[in-house]
């Protein structure tokens, strides 16, 4: 194994981890924004650790370069999504979930 | 009628995040030819972000950009250079967008010529379906009104 991949696999498995918490947040959570606080938050680092490592392990190439770019965007585009999309949600009249209260849904 | 959002996390990221789309539709559109991708890819890319550009901004500021006529007249244009490459191939001689013959205008090889004339084809493709696209989520937003406005198409709720 050369330095690429031993530094590229920590990046894509601690990726994958909170590519798996994410999904497991927005499976379990008991509301519409406590899903999209999981999701929005863990699945934007794990792209963001996963392209990392990625591109680590494609070296200084231009598909390297272009994997950094799609990491910046999406470093960028995710959280305003995710906020965009609560916003709306907020304004039609989804209410928090307070403790106590049962799961929508 | 869509409604302005006066948040300016939105309007700032989107603000931004507009040139990189549109110059990434651009490469989509240059690449075409050799790589994934092409006019109507790109040109779809391209419209996106002046549908983004509208969802953020509002219905008027994107007026102000691209009105209905400015689209239409795009698209005219866009399937206007179709067309005419297809027809200088015909003049030349050729079958309709065989490039080969525009090898002696250009005055380079056919090989290269086609490449060209391909490239040409997909600016033109990418233009109509920019604009084509934006009229589109135009009439949805506006719910079908006409551009002058309500009043000039008099009363529509009878």
């Amino acid at each position: 194994m050369d330095l690429q991949q031993i530094v590229s696999i920590p990046f894509l498995l601690v990726g994958f981890f909170f590519f798996l918490a994410a999904t497991i947040g927005l499976l379990r959570f008991p509301d519409f924004f406590c899903r999209l606080h999981a999701t929005g938050k863990g699945d934007t680092m794990a792209v963001l650790l996963s392209l990392i490592g990625l591109s680590v392990y494609e070296g200084f190439s231009l598909t390297g370069l272009k994997l950094i770019f799609i990491a910046v965007f999406m470093f960028l585009a995710q959280p305003t999504a995710t906020h965009a999309i609560s916003r709306a949600a907020m304004r039609c009249g989804q209410e928090p979930w307070i403790k106590g209260k049962a799961k929508t849904q | 009628m869509t409604r302005v959002t006066d948040d300016i996390i939105i309007r700032t990221v989107a603000r931004v995040l507009i040139p990189f789309i549109q110059l990434y539709a651009l490469y989509v559109i240059m690449h075409g030819h050799h790589s994934p991708g092409g006019g109507f890819q790109g040109g779809v890319i391209f419209g996106a972000s002046f549908i983004l550009y509208l969802l953020t901004h509002g219905l008027e500021e994107a007026k102000a950009r691209m009105s209905e006529m400015k689209a239409g007249l795009f698209s005219s244009f866009g399937l206007l250079i179709y067309s005419g490459i297809g027809l200088l191939c015909l003049i030349m001689g050729s079958n309709y967008l065989d490039y080969g013959r525009l090898s002696t205008i250009l005055r380079v090889i056919p090989a290269q010529a086609r490449s060209l004339g391909i490239l040409g084809v997909e600016i033109g493709v990418g233009i109509a379906v920019m604009a084509v696209m934006f009229s589109i989520f135009f009439d949805i937003a506006t719910g079908g009104e006409p551009p002058g406005g309500e009043e000039s198409f008099g009363d529509r709720d009878g």
